[in-house]
């Protein structure tokens, strides 16, 4: 269906694909990838893909719902969908969420406000469907028509009509996962409204509900993390020996014994890694460790299971999920008998754990919680570590985590930070509360099934592309080493990625890492060249 | 007639106001949400110029924290009066919605003042002429800046690229509404020869319950009766967001309120922590008897 004739009720209409996006359409890049004929095409979905699961929604996969072998098996998606939807709006079924959720839906006034601020939007080429409104005005529709007494009467006229199919049904489903739920719409509704909460209310509902998720978040993800100990699928003894080898290899860099404490009772801090991390980029729970180590700060990791893992997908999908971690990792700082939990690079999980636990936490479980960022900004701009800033004589740029910033508001610590060691630093445009999101949001960073990587690159990536790109305008010469600062797992992954299809380390020298290996790189009692100019 | 007219502003008020405060309380009703701010929160002072919260604070909960009423009136005002947020972000759509929404505001204020010029009148007391010409010419603003923006958003929700898929026959309705509400207030205007005395003399018989009293001619008859259905239709509907943004902005988006130990928020969700969960997916392991706070500590299964 073209973008001119685009309807909402249409998405109940079976067709081969709701919306394409046309590689001319996407968003403009800047040099050195202002060539639109060198964006590679789509990589079509598979035909087993096609006709296995419910593939109509545009030009990618995620959910996977299968598509269904008879009328009965349609009908009852439906019905519990409806059930579910139910659910939503009940007070005790989704107290977390139901203010929010339903100041949203009644009150919107459908100005489009919001979409100039999505960068999935943008990216696209301003593809309808994924204008932040679109799954809100769907799900809308379906609740008055078919949840509010009179809707079959009155809905039509007063919030439009819409026909409760499976197609519907399914393709609600697979666009909730189109959403980075960087709430970047939230920030400029003139009402109040929250549209990217709905994306995350209708993930919620496939998951509570249906039992629809996406494995690298459930099964992979939070019940791995929550049976075993890390969605990383590390047990206790694996970390700890994992560590280990870490602390070895920080001493082969920094020339002196590095040794990382456990389960330090009493500690004045409980450090929680993304564990992710520490499968894939060591140098940064090595870093940590060297920095608190040379600060004298008397902390601890826990080896108890999950609480070596900041991760908690359930934010992104789940409530029910997302408050099992939180309460596991309290339970384990409890423990300890720690004063407070710091939690590491990872943007979702300083979210889960200091401002959303902060409502499911009560009594001895309600232990202090803060940023990592301002831990490091207590020791950087504290001299507590001799710092020599000429070691990073280099260009700078920061990425704010969504969670991080925009949703906490810790914007300051990690720029004091690198104003003080980098003195090349610059900033992105926009930046601070005004970000822009990776594009591997909500988890996106590890879906890759299908061609949903291309998805990500193309469409959900490219506005932070273009701002990586805009930021080192003036040295893209690959003679000149450039690194962008991105203090969270998630985003560094997504980053990662983008990079590499791009090939701009290749060929513009464009690297990427967290903060804690700046401040490394720029300390005087560890020999130069921490940060090793290498892709990895 | 005038019975009539004078029976439908007092059913119009009453449902109004019958609305406004049970939508509020219903809202208000709701367990405790989650925290879900998007910064910048004004209250938290000069920290909300960069984005900032209290959480880039070491130990921010050893720390006294005092919410900044006064820079989160700063940034209310200019939202309430202007639509700041729309201006910034949507400047096509906020030249329509602008002056409809002024107008309406400098109505409104009219609107109070020939409320008070009856209390007064009741009293014995008179307003000087010149307050109430005045407050006429205010109005005539109001009247003249709504109608302009009404008719601007209901060309935008026929003809705007991005409206079109969204508008529905309620939208289109509910300006029509307005037009047709202010453009009778015009004709009632002339027909009194632009005698703001005609609106005062009908809102102290309404005051004073003097239901025979001569309402105006027939336009002034037909302006009352429009405008009081539109008075209570407006909570009725999406429209009612005027003054849900009270929830939206204060306790939602600007919340940034924390949970402390003994204090009023842990009591609350301990009790939203009680309430029973009966989502039927099987890794939820609800069965509509355990609470959210069972749920929570409660091993996983091995799936």
């Amino acid at each position: 269906m073209s973008k001119k004739r685009f309807r909402i009720e249409d998405i109940s209409k079976p067709s081969r694909q709701f919306q394409h996006v046309d590689r001319a359409e996407l968003m403009p890049l800047p040099a050195p990838l202002d060539d639109p004929s060198q964006e590679p095409e789509w990589t079509p979905l598979s035909e087993e893909a096609c006709e296995t699961y419910e593939a109509s929604l545009d030009d990618t996969l995620l959910l996977n719902i299968p598509k269904p072998a008879s009328a009965e098996e349609e009908q009852a998606l439906v019905v519990k969908f409806l059930s579910g939807l139910e659910k939503l709006f009940d007070p005790d079924n989704n107290w977390p969420f139901l203010r929010q959720l339903v100041t949203t839906i009644e009150h919107c006034a459908n100005c489009q406000t919001c979409s100039e601020s999505c960068h999935i939007y943008e990216a696209s080429g301003q593809s309808p469907i994924y204008r932040p409104t679109c799954r809100t005005e769907v799900l809308r529709r379906i609740y008055y028509k078919y949840l509010v007494p009179g809707g079959k009467y009155f809905a039509k006229w007063r919030h439009g009509d819409i026909d409760l199919n499976w197609t519907a049904v399914a393709r609600l489903g697979e666009l909730s996962y189109r959403c980075n739920l960087c709430r970047r719409c939230a920030q400029t509704c003139p009402v109040g409204c929250d549209n990217g909460l709905v994306a995350r209310e209708i993930r919620k509902l496939f998951s509570q509900e249906l039992g629809i998720f996406t494995p690298e978040l459930h099964k992979n993800g939070a019940v791995l993390q929550l049976a075993r100990g890390s969605s990383t699928g590390m047990n206790s003894l694996v970390v700890k020996d994992n560590v280990e080898f870490i602390d070895e290899e920080m001493e082969e860099k920094v020339g002196y014994k590095v040794e990382t404490p456990w389960d330090v009772e009493g500690a004045d801090v409980l450090l929680i890694h993304n564990a992710g991390e520490i499968m894939a980029w060591p140098e940064n729970p090595g870093a940590f460790s060297v920095i608190l180590n040379a600060a004298g700060i008397n902390w601890t990791l826990a080896s108890e299971p999950v609480a070596y893992d900041s991760i908690n997908y359930g934010l992104f999908y789940d409530d029910v999920m997302l408050s099992k971690v939180v309460v596991r990792h309290a339970q384990a700082a409890r423990k300890l008998g720690v004063k407070k939990i710091v939690i590491g690079e990872c943007g979702h999980a300083h979210k889960a754990l200091t401002v959303i636990a902060d409502r499911v936490l009560t009594g001895e479980l309600n232990i202090p919680r803060e940023s990592s960022m301002t831990l490091l900004r207590d020791i950087v701009m504290n001299d507590m570590i001799e710092l020599d800033p000429s070691r990073n004589d280099f260009p700078v740029t920061l990425h704010d985590p969504c969670n991080l910033v925009r949703l906490m508001g810790v914007v300051e610590p990690q720029r004091q930070i690198l104003r003080k060691i980098c003195p090349h630093f610059r900033e992105m445009t926009p930046h601070g509360v005004d970000n822009y999101c990776c594009g591997g949001g909500s988890g996106f960073a590890i879906h890759s099934k299908h061609n949903f990587e291309e998805w990500r690159f193309k469409v959900a990536g490219r506005k932070k592309l273009s701002q990586i790109l805009g930021a080192f305008q003036d040295c893209m010469d690959p003679e000149v080493n450039k690194y962008v600062c991105a203090p969270c797992s998630n985003c560094k992954g997504q980053i990662r990625d983008i990079l590499k299809n791009y090939d701009l380390w290749e060929k513009n020298h464009i690297l990427y890492g967290g903060l804690v290996e700046l401040i490394v790189n720029a300390m005087v009692d560890v020999p130069p060249g921490f940060l090793e100019w290498r892709w990895q | 007639m005038d019975l009539a007219v004078h029976l439908i502003s007092y059913a119009s008020i009453a449902v109004f106001l019958l609305a406004v405060v049970t939508r509020f309380l219903r809202i208000q009703r709701y367990p405790i949400n989650l925290r879900w701010e998007v910064y910048p929160v004004p209250s938290e002072g000069a920290r909300s110029r960069h984005g900032g919260s209290r959480l880039e604070e070491v130990d921010w909960w050893e720390k006294e924290q005092k919410k900044d009423h006064v820079t989160e009136m700063r940034h209310m005002i200019p939202e309430m009066v202007f639509l700041q947020a729309l201006f910034e972000h949507n400047r096509k759509l906020w030249l329509r919605s602008f002056p409809f929404h002024f107008g309406l505001y400098l109505l409104a204020g009219c609107g109070g003042i020939l409320f008070v010029a009856a209390l007064l009148s009741l009293a014995g007391i008179t307003l000087p002429a010149l307050l109430l010409s005045g407050a006429g010419l205010v109005g005539a603003v109001g009247v003249v800046l709504s109608l302009l923006g009404a008719l601007g958003l209901i060309w935008m929700r026929f003809f705007d690229k991005d409206l079109v898929p969204y508008t529905n026959a309620s939208h289109v309705f509910n300006l029509v509404f307005f037009v047709v509400a202010l453009g009778l207030l015009v004709l009632a205007c002339r027909e009194a020869a632009w005698d703001i005395g005609a609106f005062q003399a009908y809102v102290e018989s309404l005051l004073r319950g003097d239901l025979s009293r001569a309402s105006g001619g027939p336009w002034m008859q037909a302006a009352l009766i429009v405008l009081s259905l539109l008075v209570a239709w407006v909570p009725l509907t999406h429209m009612s967001h005027f003054f849900v943004k009270w929830f939206t902005w204060h306790k939602i988006r600007w919340d940034d309120e924390p949970n402390v130990r003994g204090g009023r928020i842990e009591k609350l969700v301990q009790q939203a922590l009680e309430s029973p969960v009966s989502w039927s997916a099987a890794h939820i392991g609800a069965d509509g008897k355990k609470s959210w706070g069972d749920l929570a500590v409660e091993e996983m299964e091995k799936e």
